[in-house]
């Protein structure tokens, strides 16, 4: 969501920032784990970025910017505080890939709890990239905006992200199976 | 080249972050090799999974009314006497426009209501754990998989050298008539393709051609006797790729 100057000036912000609405909640209730913790967040999010609608650059990301609000106020936050691990952005890269087969995959498909609790269990950096990226569908570029990261940093992240959710989800499928 | 060389790539090709180039050199590969495809399923499942598990949270009522009064009340308040003297005539005029729109819109209900019907059942299956009845991108296991499930034959396009992906098929009912309902993939987006009879009167009352409904697009024509309709939330020229293939095919 690219807005332009003239657009920018045309639209309120209401316009550009209440279609956002359901998937700024999701994403805080991602990250806090809670509900009214999501709720306060989400709430926040809005009055700040309502006070500093002034200051946003025209022709910057809309959606990413409001992201990146949202996210700074968690950081600020008591369980943000908490829950935000030191990652080692270098390490990690070229691990082996250990893969779980495709028709396991196939076969758990349908079983929606096991992966949003693999995803609950992950360090909440490697959550919110994943999430950005596959049910926000955010660009890359638009990822590194929201997230305050290089482009560089978005690639290796998210590799590790999904190594570390396939091995979560490995662990569980094996698990249940006695595999 | 190697597998190990495209190794390194799959991730950024199925982001859609590749560029042309290498995304189509990348394909090829993908057409000649069974492990690199067997993993791009792989990540493709990941992907899906983790789109459908992360869909989860819905915000109460109460919120959405709270946040909605706030950013209304401060985006409004800067309405001075002078624009009211504008802005009432304005709103005026565009009660007008609604109630004029409401008329007319009356005779669209019935097309309307289908266009709805098919963008719940493409928003509805994609949120399901099992969007397909019938899991596969290949079109000669897709549509036996029908015979005897609906009482009419049709064909698939080949999709090799397009960027289209089948991901299957299910039974869907439209107007109460039994339809076969495809999914199709290309890059993030998916695309619904429903094929029925073109008998009930509502149906065989749509026009054909392209028409929008919540952001979704549609394309629709008649061949054989057969209705197609094409729901998708990806770009127009894509919309028009995919009904050119399934024309041409069938």
């Amino acid at each position: 969501m690219r807005v332009s100057e003239q657009r920018l000036s045309a639209a309120s912000f209401e316009d550009l920032a209440l279609p956002l609405f359901d998937q700024l909640y999701n994403f805080a209730h991602w990250l806090t784990q809670d509900k009214s913790e999501a709720e306060d967040l989400v709430q926040e999010t809005y009055a700040k970025a309502l006070r500093g609608f002034s200051s946003f650059q025209a022709g910057t990301n809309f959606r990413a910017w409001m992201y990146r609000i949202l996210r700074n106020s968690f950081l600020g936050s008591r369980t943000g505080l908490k829950t935000m691990v030191v990652l080692d952005e270098e390490s990690g890269e070229g691990l082996p890939t250990e893969n779980v087969t495709p028709e396991v995959l196939l076969l758990e498909q349908a079983n929606r709890e096991m992966v949003q609790q693999a995803l609950e269990g992950l360090p909440v950096q490697f959550r919110e990239i994943l999430l950005l990226c596959e049910v926000e569908e955010m660009s890359y570029q638009e990822i590194s905006e929201a997230l305050a990261v290089p482009m560089g940093t978005v690639m290796s992240r998210l590799y590790r992200a999904r190594q570390a959710l396939r091995t979560a989800l490995r662990a569980r499928i094996g698990g249940r199976h006695g595999m | 080249m190697a597998c190990e060389q495209w190794q390194g790539d799959l991730d950024r090709y199925l982001d859609g972050e590749l560029a042309t180039a290498e995304a189509a050199g990348l394909a090829a590969h993908l057409r000649t090799c069974a492990a690199c495809a067997a993993e791009v399923l792989e990540r493709v499942q990941l992907k899906r999974s983790i789109q459908i598990a992360g869909t989860r949270y819905m915000a109460s009522a109460e919120l959405r009314k709270k946040i909605s009064r706030s950013v209304t009340a401060k985006s409004k308040s800067g309405i001075t006497g002078q624009w009211r003297l504008v802005f009432v005539p304005a709103l005026a005029l565009v009660v007008a426009a609604l109630v004029l729109t409401a008329y007319l819109g009356q005779q669209r209900t019935a097309r309307q209501r289908i266009y709805g019907e098919l963008v719940d059942l493409h928003v509805s299956t994609l949120a399901s754990s099992t969007p397909v009845d019938v899991a596969s991108s290949d079109r000669h296991t897709v549509k036996p998989w029908f015979q005897g499930r609906i009482p009419f034959t049709f064909n698939l396009p080949e999709l090799a050298g397009s960027e289209f992906t089948l991901l299957g098929g299910r039974m869907a009912y439209l107007e109460q008539i039994p339809s076969a309902h495809l999914i199709y993939q290309i890059r993030k987006h998916y695309i619904s393709v429903f094929i029925l009879p073109d008998r009930a009167a509502e149906i065989k009352s749509l026009p054909s051609g392209t028409a929008d409904r919540l952001s979704f697009r549609m394309e629709s024509w008649t061949q054989n006797g057969l209705r197609y309709l094409v729901v998708g939330d990806t770009s127009e020229p894509d919309m028009r790729a995919l009904a050119k293939l399934l024309r041409d095919a069938g």
